[in-house]
């Protein structure tokens, strides 16, 4: 099952490229459908709509693992911009959803995310 | 469980074959580890397969993976942490794998997970469900029988939450026996663990420790089976090799020790020593020694032996760790024994390598597969002592201990030379291959008068009546001989020392007999002149005799004539007389009255 979201409403951020999200779930496990809730609303209230959302069971397409690298699930795939974000986990930590989405910005207030952050950029794939 | 399995280890004797009663097991196709495994890895269960970086854990993975698909058609996934699948077609390109052809024909599976811990970012509850679909797809895919995970320990250092961790690989395990795969999972070596992760803690069937050691620059791997569950398996450290036909694990020592014994016996091809060993020579497939000092012949005998067996149109092979191909082989012509001839018809396989390229169970290896591509009934290893420079000592007695046991079981007469460097140690450095050997023949120096001759001298020879004499080693062009020397008066002389007391026992013995020659002559004229003697003597006693006879003759005759005589004068008186006698009687009547 693939599931296509599509929203374009105005941006927050202006200026920036509308985010593409992959979420990797298998079947309807409790974890998958708390990671598809967290996720939306964390869209609704930080991106603004400007967002792009692909929901993938693995139990249906198998095969699809394979091309996004999944081994956990949920697995949230960020493929833009780049470089390429996953984060993992059923989304209920939303300060760590947003620092692994790269929507902290300036604003990013806790230290232990930074080095985190900076080892991603440097680490392209 | 390892007590148990112990205990199973001294009950059941390391015959190499799986007792009836023993797990399934999954043959790996890899030469020697089958045989110390009792047939293979527990199948349908998990092996791990751990040790230090380059040990060769994937390349054993690969391996069961890739022969599980070609020889004995059970499909195989490989679930590669580390290396993408390209890199891996290329390792294992190099070993003379191709895995193109098994992944185009859907008998192998590649799936290369890549775990980049700075790309994750974790955020709450998570389970590996996505590895589980990964592994149940590709298993799907080619209906895996065998699966290896290379190396899942980079799970550890892309997940950060131990504890979901360790919970999905218990899961995984157990998934994996779930679906009757025989899987080999591979783990980098902990420090006090046999893995780093502890990873030994969910499998417990059969675990293999693989070890690369370097030792004066040369490189040994190691292989050791820890564990096995329920089989019998040889606890030692073997050593393996990984080459262009993949990885070789040789049985150090050898399992069973019932060759079946010839008493068939081989000319050594010196009439003189066949002779010091009972008349007849080696006893074929046994395993001999030829110790000696440099020079002392060592490489000659063998040559002989090699050119004598090939005469007799029998396969031999030849490898020698010191001299070229070409130099043997122009050496011995000096000693009338044409090598090149049948190097030529292709009886005679002679191989030459430096010691020093490889390490010990390299070299034993190269033999195996030489010995299993000539087929030789003869095996000349030229010298032995040269493996040493390689090795360790005891990693040499290891492998010639097991190489001898090869030969034996194969019936394959085997020569080893060895070179000792000092007449005084000469029986110590060898005590370690010696007791494993039959014959043992030493070469050894002897320097008197200015001049060096060899000797040679049969130190045992287990099974026959053999000489106890030291002999002369002659070489000429006419070939070799073994001459007995010189011995008497508490010396040994020998070459020209020989030569010269032989040269003077000859004249001595010649003086003797022409005194001996004097005496009788001097006896037959005695008796001569005592024979002219007792003639002269008898002719004076038949003449004395006759004389006497005569004498006697005369005598009697003369005897007779009186007799006749006084007969006659008797008559003739008595006519007279009768007138006399009647005068007389009438006269004496007269006188009477």
């Amino acid at each position: 099952m693939k599931k296509k979201v599509r929203t374009n409403g105005k941006s927050a951020m202006a200026g920036q490229p509308a985010m593409k999200l992959r979420l990797y779930v298998a079947g309807q496990t409790p974890k998958s459908m708390a990671a598809l809730s967290n996720l939306k609303r964390i869209c609704n209230q930080h991106l603004d709509g400007k967002y792009e959302l692909e929901v993938i069971d693995l139990i249906k397409n198998p095969q699809l693992a394979q091309g996004d690298q999944i081994l956990a699930i949920p697995t949230l795939v960020r493929n833009l911009p780049v470089p390429i974000r996953k984060i993992i986990g059923d989304l209920s930590n939303v300060d760590r959803v947003l620092v692994g989405l790269d929507l902290r910005g300036s604003d990013r207030e806790s230290p232990k995310d930074s080095p985190s952050s900076a080892k991603s950029i440097g680490a392209g794939h | 469980m390892a007590k148990r399995s112990k205990v199973i280890e001294l009950e059941i004797p390391l015959n190499g074959e799986p007792a009836s009663n023993s797990l399934p097991k999954a043959q790996t196709g890899i030469s020697g580890l089958d045989e110390i495994s009792g047939g293979g890895l527990p199948r349908g269960r998990t092996t791990i397969v751990c040790g230090g970086p380059g040990c060769g854990k994937t390349m054993l993975g690969m391996e069961f993976l890739i022969r599980g698909a070609q020889e004995f058609n059970e499909p195989g996934v490989l679930i590669a942490f580390e290396e993408t699948p390209q890199e891996i077609e290329r390792n294992v390109a190099s070993l003379g794998f191709s895995i193109k052809n098994l992944v185009d024909r859907k008998k192998l599976f590649l799936d290369f997970v890549y775990v980049e811990p700075s790309e994750i970012q974790e955020t709450g509850d998570y389970d590996l469900e996505g590895l589980f679909i990964r592994l149940q797809h590709a298993v799907d895919t080619v209906g895996a029988k065998r699966i290896c995970l290379d190396t899942l320990e980079a799970l550890f250092s892309g997940f950060s939450n131990e504890r979901v961790l360790r919970a999905e690989l218990r899961r995984l395990f157990r998934w994996l026996k779930d679906r009757n795969l025989t899987t080999v999972i591979t783990a980098e070596k902990g420090e006090k663990t046999l893995t780093r992760h502890g990873l030994e803690e969910y499998v417990s069937d059969c675990v293999i420790l693989l070890d690369h050691r370097v030792r004066e620059q040369i490189s040994t791997r190691r292989l050791r089976i820890v564990k096995y569950r329920g089989t019998s398996h040889g606890a030692d450290e073997y050593p393996f090799l990984i080459d262009d036909t993949g990885i070789s694990v040789l049985p150090v020592t050898s399992l069973e020790m019932h060759h079946e014994v010839s008493s068939e016996r081989v000319p050594t091809g010196i009439a003189d020593l066949d002779e010091m060993l009972g008349g007849k020579g080696f006893y074929r497939g046994s395993s001999i020694l030829i110790s000696g000092t440099a020079g002392s012949g060592k490489t000659t005998m063998s040559a002989s032996f090699a050119e004598a067996a090939c005469r007799r149109g029998e396969r031999c092979l030849y490898v020698g760790f010191e001299e070229s191909v070409h130099q043997v082989a122009r050496n011995m012509t000096s000693v009338g024994l044409d090598l090149t001839r049948w190097v030529e018809e292709g009886t005679l396989v002679h191989e030459a390598w430096r010691p020093s390229q490889y390490g010990i169970e390299m070299h034993l290896l190269r033999i195996h597969k030489l010995i299993e591509a000539v087929k030789p009934q003869h095996v000349i290893i030229d010298p032995i002592t040269n493996l040493v420079t390689g090795s360790a000592q005891k990693e040499v007695y290891s492998m010639l201990m097991r190489l001898m046991d090869y030969l034996k079981g194969r019936k394959i007469t085997a020569i080893f030379t060895n070179l000792t460097t000092d007449s005084e140690e000469l029986e110590q450095t060898d005590i370690g291959i010696s007791s494993l050997t039959d014959t043992w023949i030493l070469c050894r120096d002897l320097e008197l008068n200015g001049e060096r001759n060899r000797c040679v001298y049969i130190l045992k020879s287990r099974g026959m009546a053999h000489s106890n004499q030291v002999r002369e080693f002659v070489m000429s062009r006419d070939g070799i001989r073994l001459v007995p020397p010189y011995v008497g008066a508490g010396v040994v002389l020998t070459g020209s020392s020989r030569v010269a007391q032989e040269a003077k026992e000859k004249a001595d013995a010649l003086v003797r007999s022409q005194e001996i020659e004097k005496k009788q002559e001097a006896l037959e004229r005695k008796r001569s002149v005592l024979d002219a003697q007792i003639k002269v003597l008898k002719l004076d006693f038949s003449a004395e005799e006759l004389e006497l006879e005569r004498m006697i003759k005369q005598q009697q005759s003369r005897e007779k004539q009186l007799n006749l005589e006084r007969d006659a004068m008797n008559r003739i008186r008595s006519g007279a007389a009768e007138k006399k006698i009647d005068s007389a009687s009438a006269k004496s009547a007269g006188d009477s009255k």
